[in-house]
């Protein structure tokens, strides 16, 4: 109940002051304010930053790959951080976007996750509960306009069903075989449609670990916040195995033939 | 020198954070005389970019009221979440379900509670009213609503409107001397005239398209029940026990 009757809008006669909204009084602030609020600064933009994670589902479950790398605007600042994350033994996520927010994130998760842990009801977190979890944080935040600027890709496998599923700064979500964020929704999402969809039950591991390796390296000849060297994590029913850093063969000596534009001379 | 000192003085402007985005899609629905079609694609995008080919868009509240929502797709799924749990505490005060006109006025206060920070949303509330007949709400973000006989909503609501007004509504239509138009059409003519605006729809909004959700609510007795059953791929969700059907049709759109 608002017991202040100036926040109850007009008194249906204005002759008579039912309410006896006047004089008007103070309206409480109920909300934290110190000296320093005004000083609070709320995530206004990305800083330092990773690119693109690609998921896709395969046979055994689902298998999600990103590079190490990460930015601090176009300096490659951090060329070994791990945006792959196990929650739990059925669920991965891997982030793109602000590396402090996931790193947030990541505290957060892994408070749920004991908090399960402790609670000893023979109940855990699968991937569907995780990604609800995050969607709500993400919404959450986003409406008090404080946002975590993240673009998250949530996977696993559950009671024999695989789980791949996206939510981001907004809070927007959905679900499907092949998910890409950032550049990779460009660049890489049309190459695993073309490759997965129709043959979610029926890719190997070694197809599903070739058709993203591949997506690594086009992303890695053009995008220009990428690095050649990246990980790739995989949930089955067994558990969650995130590989160590791999590195991509890639070929610049094309390069030299161009002509047309940049320094050299015909 | 002047210019200076008030350069000084001013802010560094910045560029605000956007809580909204558009998540593309379009929905539809039609009242009969004792049946209510809702549906909807089932595509969601944001800019030029496909997220997925099917994010359900077309919501079952109750045995006879089907809610669909089109817009920003997080305020969309959470504001479905709220109506839910609100027609859930609803149940367990009167052991009822709310009725469809009563769950329109409380959508609308709900939208209305968040005037100063709207939910991106049009919706469309279909299902069947407390004396039987078919009905259609229609709102804006902020809550207007009005009862129609026909509605849709969303990035080609300019494309299918004018088709419905014409075909549903018979505007710009003469009718043949000593005739007149009906006022309901049947659940034979109504689901075709959806399947093609969705199919127009998708050949000229690139944001529309991947799937078509049809709901179809029928009244008790409804004499719409024969065709249904005869339709290809007509799939029944619910039946109550006194006699209100809720079923869903699912069709391909083009997916490019």
């Amino acid at each position: 109940m608002d017991h202040f009757p100036t926040n109850w809008g007009r008194p249906r006669n204005d002759a008579f002051d039912a309410y006896g909204t006047y004089p008007i009084h103070q309206r409480p602030q109920n909300t934290p304010k110190d000296k320093f609020s005004d000083g609070v600064q709320r995530t206004q933009q990305p800083i330092v930053t990773g690119t693109s994670v690609l998921a896709i589902k395969y046979k055994d479950g689902i298998m999600m790959s990103a590079d190490n790398l990460a930015s601090y605007g176009s300096l490659a600042r951090f060329k070994d951080i791990q945006r792959l994350h196990p929650v739990g033994n059925n669920t991965v996520i891997g982030a793109s976007g602000d590396m402090s927010d996931f790193q947030y994130i990541q505290t957060l998760l892994n408070e749920i996750i004991i908090d399960e842990f402790t609670s000893q009801d023979g109940h855990s977190l699968g991937p569907a509960e995780i990604h609800e979890y995050l969607s709500q944080v993400l919404y959450a935040r986003r409406s008090n306009m404080n946002p975590l600027w993240n673009s998250l890709l949530v996977g696993g496998v559950r009671d024999g069903k695989s789980f791949l599923a996206y939510v981001d700064l907004l809070g927007t979500t959905y679900s499907a075989s092949t998910i890409a964020t950032g550049y990779g929704a460009y660049i890489a999402q049309p190459l695993l449609r073309d490759a997965v969809e129709g043959r979610e039950d029926t890719l190997t591991e070694e197809q599903a670990a070739d058709i993203l390796e591949n997506c690594m390296r086009v992303l890695y000849y053009r995008d220009a916040r990428s690095l050649d060297k990246y990980q790739i994590a995989k949930v089955t029913e067994a558990g969650v195995i995130i590989s160590e850093s791999k590195h991509l063969k890639s070929s610049w000596s094309f390069a030299e033939g161009i002509r047309g534009y940049g320094a050299q001379i015909q | 020198m002047p210019a200076m000192v008030s350069s000084m003085s001013q802010q560094p402007t910045q560029q605000a954070f956007n809580p909204y985005t558009e998540n593309g899609g379009t929905i539809l629905a039609i009242a009969g005389a004792d049946f209510s079609v809702i549906a909807g694609d089932t595509r969601q995008s944001e800019g030029y970019s496909i997220q997925t080919r099917y994010a359900p868009k077309v919501f079952k509240l109750t045995d006879k009221a089907v809610l669909a929502v089109n817009g920003f797709a997080a305020d969309g799924n959470m504001f479905v979440k709220k109506v839910r749990q609100r027609l859930e505490w609803y149940r367990h005060a009167h052991a009822k379900d709310m009725p469809i006109r009563a769950i329109a006025r409380l959508i609308q206060t709900m939208l209305y509670a968040r005037r100063f920070f709207p939910y991106y949303v049009y919706n469309i509330l279909g299902g069947i009213e407390e004396d039987g007949t078919g009905a259609v709400y229609s709102f804006d973000p902020v809550g207007s609503y009005e009862r129609e006989a026909c509605r849709a909503a969303g990035a080609a609501q300019a494309l299918v409107q004018p088709f419905l007004d014409n075909q549903i509504y018979f505007k710009n239509q003469t009718p043949a001397p000593g005739s007149s138009f009906p006022k309901h059409l049947p659940l034979t003519s109504v689901l075709p005239l959806v399947i093609d605006s969705f199919t127009s729809a998708t050949e000229r909004h690139i944001e529309v398209g991947d799937g078509l959700e049809i709901y179809v609510v029928l009244a008790k007795n409804s004499t719409a029940l024969q065709s249904l059953q005869s339709l290809r791929g007509a799939q029944e969700v619910t039946t109550t026990a006194d006699g209100e059907r809720v079923f869903v049709i699912r069709r391909d759109l083009k997916k490019d």
